[in-house]
């Protein structure tokens, strides 16, 4: 308590100047590992624009002299760098092409179950009337059916396409961001800032948004980035069941649980893509952790002061 | 020189932020003597509490560190202790209690256990140490001793919670009690209560007892000798009378007059027609009645006082006012019109004429909203009072009024002090241009010196603008120094209502006087005086 009087007097902390953009990255500049993150993505996102355009036909075409050929060797040509796959395909020219489809599907995924779940939490957090009550139960009974069992009935039906894999694994996901985002908006409703805006005259659709939604929001975040990872690896369960992306479409989930037969002999083929994952996941949650802290004015000084002392 | 009791010499406890290191209290010494009490009195942020917390070694190191000084307890220096040997003397030599009782108790286990392991933590038996729970229950005065032992912290008032504290602490019969903010929490006639309670404990073990209190009453009514502490530095240190009447630092003189209930009192001048009539409002929660009937009027420009202590109801009284609660019965008259009874449609252009500013300022501001957006909310809710090119002029012109500057606009609430952001919720209640601004509990969560600018500030704006105030409080002479009108409240039911000068005057109810009884003077010789008057029935009580 003590501290934070201290730490919050307003002469300590001076205005930053310019623009919010520079602002921003200014932060970012500040924290090192975020900074990391933030070019990773950056270099995995232009793999998946672009990857496939340029790299498709050598990611797809067999080479049977390269067969599961051991990495850090140019003896295969420089896309061959990190190995190749039990035909003989170059494993970096293959992530990099799989990028596309595994963004796709985690993005969307995670996109579609995080904003639908944060919808429908708010409404039932919120609404103290049955609707709330509706949704709970909504979401208590897609948890209790097995969502494997889900998947794989709806992808029997439908094709198996990037699309239906999206709908298939949001749908599953859905309950887990409703129930922390109604559990969050039941206390931050009766904190006395949303009483203060009612007092005001504050819509309800303006009490949500603008005084809960920024609260929950760095929540949902979080859960979003770990839910990630866990997307694609369901994404390549699928696969293997072969109800997922199904070859000579390429996944990373998929590149892992083909290479799995090879563990004993050629660890690369499902390290490679697994790193990948990991990789992918662990900015995420970096630059999501220092989203938070931008996010949160009381923290944001931590970021916007230079260090002066250790 | 003489042995003392405790003696803390030369301290100096710094903070390590990442502003920079911070000293949180600059050479401070004292001492404490068997049987004598030791008031530490000081604002929030003045440090009195940290030189208690390197005593008790509660200081988190790091991000703390005790640069220089020493605690000597029975010729030893504590800080230069063992853990280990620190330990035996916490809670058996040494003992503390808090200002939240109900923070300090674990909830999930019966008073009886832990009180007896307070006791079996150094080693006692536990059927001694349960039989001397008991014993220690009804020494605090717990009701039915036995039976309390069973049962849990939530059970229990909060009055009887900072017993049982009390209680816990006596176990191992200490040499020293610490007493932080021991009655904040607690209602002004629980306050005098446990307030006597530690007294006549002293009296009986000779223990010396350290207070660290903000409240001027509390030490005139129990300390012997005072230390005054502001900003890390002991500023002045003497008995409790010689402070009181003869303070000889400008921050001592400052503290003592800023007390309230010292000023003339308002006569009422306001006539016409009420702004607000509520007539025999009723509320209950299930079988709970929290509003019995209650009727007052209150006229333009006036101010009414709601006084009363905690589950009087008279929070329900403004949540209900505010259509925050319905009410279950009665009516509530806005200039002529049923306000209980209104739709959604009057109601949200009703809110511009009727705005609130809450007790704590740092739940009642949004922590992401720059003060520049909590304020012209206001406007973005209800765009026909100023188009939006004004806003920042606006805001500003607010800013200026409260006694903020313009600059400000862009800070967040935390950046700013207690009192600071109190003045920050009165410019969003101001930007609505309201007639009559609901203060719940407005000010009691502020120093007393902050409080008397904040009441100055209000007083200005009633008289500047003509706002009504409905001030909802439970602290009698912050309302004498400002209420026009005051309505006594106690258990839902409307005791008694007059003007000022009735009821702090004349009181007819006897609850209104025992009330008013209750209430600390910060005069020591008021107090005395006060405390024979009623010594023979408090000890017929107790």
């Amino acid at each position: 308590m003590l501290s934070t009087e201290i730490v919050g007097t307003p002469e300590a902390i001076a205005v930053p100047r310019g623009t919010a953009a520079t602002r921003v990255l200014r932060m970012l500049y500040r924290d090192k590992l975020a900074l990391c993150a933030g070019i990773f993505l950056l270099i995995v996102i232009t793999c998946a624009l672009f990857g496939p355009y340029l790299l498709n036909d050598i990611a797809t075409r067999p080479n049977l002299r390269a067969r599961n050929a051991p990495p850090f060797s140019l003896a295969h040509g420089w896309l061959a760098v990190l190995g190749a796959d039990a035909l003989g395909r170059p494993l970096l020219a293959r992530i990099i092409v799989a990028s596309q489809n595994t963004m796709a599907v985690a993005c969307g995924a995670v996109a579609c179950s995080a904003l639908v779940g944060a919808v429908l939490g708010l409404v039932a957090g919120y609404s103290r009337g049955r609707g709330g009550q509706i949704i709970m139960r909504l979401a208590d009974i897609i948890m209790s059916f097995p969502s494997l069992l889900l998947a794989v009935i709806v992808l029997y039906m439908l094709a198996p396409s990037v699309g239906n894999l999206i709908v298939v694994l949001a749908i599953t996901r859905i309950p887990v961001y409703l129930r922390t985002t109604r559990a969050e908006v039941l206390e931050i409703r009766e904190r006395m800032f949303v009483q203060a805006a009612t007092v005001m005259g504050a819509s309800r659709m303006r009490i949500v948004l603008r005084h809960i939604l920024p609260i929950v929001i760095p929540t949902i975040v979080t859960i979003a980035t770990l839910d990630f990872a866990f997307v694609m690896l369901a994404e390549s369960s699928l696969s293997f069941l072969g109800i997922g992306i199904q070859p000579p479409q390429i996944t990373w989930g998929l590149m892992v649980s083909q290479g799995r037969s090879y563990l004993a002999n050629a660890w690369w083929l499902a390290f490679w893509p697994g790193l990948a994952i990991i990789l992918t996941t662990l900015s995420l949650n970096l630059l999501s952790n220092w989203m938070r802290v931008v996010l949160d004015p009381v923290q944001r000084w931590r970021l916007e002061m230079r260090k002066t002392e250790a | 020189m003489s042995e003392h009791l405790i003696e803390v010499r030369d301290l100096v406890v710094r903070f390590h932020t990442a502003a920079g290191p911070v000293t949180a209290v600059d050479g401070v010494s004292w001492y404490l003597d068997r049987g004598e009490t030791l008031a530490i009195l000081g604002e929030s942020g003045s440090g009195k509490s940290v030189s208690a917390s390197a005593v008790m070694d509660l200081i988190d190191i790091p991000p703390g560190e005790i640069a220089r000084g020493s605690v000597l307890f029975e010729g030893r220096d504590l800080l230069k202790l063992s853990r280990e040997e620190r330990r035996r003397i916490h809670g058996k030599r040494i003992a503390m209690i808090f200002q939240d009782p109900l923070a300090h108790l674990n909830p999930t286990y019966s008073v009886g256990w832990q009180i007896s392991e307070m006791m079996t933590a150094h080693g006692i038996s536990r059927a001694a140490a349960g039989q001397r729970a008991l014993e220690l229950l009804r020494r605090v005065g717990i009701p039915d001793p036995e039976g309390a032992l069973g049962r849990y912290p939530h059970q229990f008032s909060g009055g009887q919670r900072q017993r049982l504290m009390i209680a816990m602490a006596l176990a191992m019969k200490p040499d020293i009690l610490i007493a932080d903010e021991p009655t904040t929490a607690l209602d002004v006639t629980v306050q005098a209560e446990v307030l006597a309670l530690l007294k006549e404990l002293q009296k009986e073990t000779g223990m010396g007892l350290l207070l660290i209190t903000h409240d001027l009453g509390v030490v005139a009514e129990v300390a012997d000798r005072v230390v005054v502490m502001n900003a890390g530095k002991v500023v002045e240190t003497g008995t409790a009378r010689d402070v009181y009447h003869n303070p000889a630092h400008p921050y001592t003189r400052r503290l003592i007059g800023a007390a309230p209930g010292k000023g003339a009192m308002h006569e009422p001048v306001a006539t016409g027609e009420p702004l607000l009539r509520i007539e025999n409002l009723t509320k209950s929660y299930g079988a709970v009645e929290a509003l019995k009937g209650i009727s007052f009027d209150l006229l333009p420009g006036e101010t009414v006082a709601v006084v009363g202590e905690s589950g009087s109801g008279k929070s329900t009284l403004a949540r209900t006012l505010l259509r925050l609660e319905d009410a279950s019965g009665g009516r509530a008259l806005w200039k002529g019109r049923d306000l209980l009874a209104m739709s959604t449609r009057d109601m949200f252009a009703l809110r511009r004429q009727i705005q609130m500013v809450f007790q704590d300022p740092s739940q009642s501001l949004n922590p992401r909203m720059s003060v520049f957006q909590l304020i012209s909310e206001a406007w973005a809710i209800h765009p026909d009072i100023l188009p939006k090119a004004r806003w920042r002029e606006r805001v500003a012109e607010l800013l200026t009024q409260v006694g903020l500057s313009p600059d400000h606009a862009r800070r967040y609430p935390h950046q700013f002090s207690g009192g600071q952001r109190q003045r920050i919720a009165i410019a969003r209640a101001l930007a609505l241009e309201p007639d009559l601004i609901v203060c719940d509990e407005a000010v009691s969560a502020l120093d007393v010196s902050i409080q008397a600018q904040v009441i100055a500030l209000l007083d200005q704006l009633r008289r500047d603008l003509g706002i009504a105030f409905l001030f909802i409080a439970h602290d009698l002479p912050v309302v004498r120094d400002f209420a026009d009108h005051v309505v006594v409240m106690q258990g839902g039911r409307l005791v008694e209502k007059g003007t000022v000068r009735q009821i702090f005057d004349t009181p007819k109810e006897p609850y209104t006087r025992a009330l008013l009884a209750a209430g600390l003077d910060p005069d020591p010789d008021v107090q005395a005086s006060r405390r024979k008057t009623r010594a023979a029935p408090a000890l017929a009580l107790l």
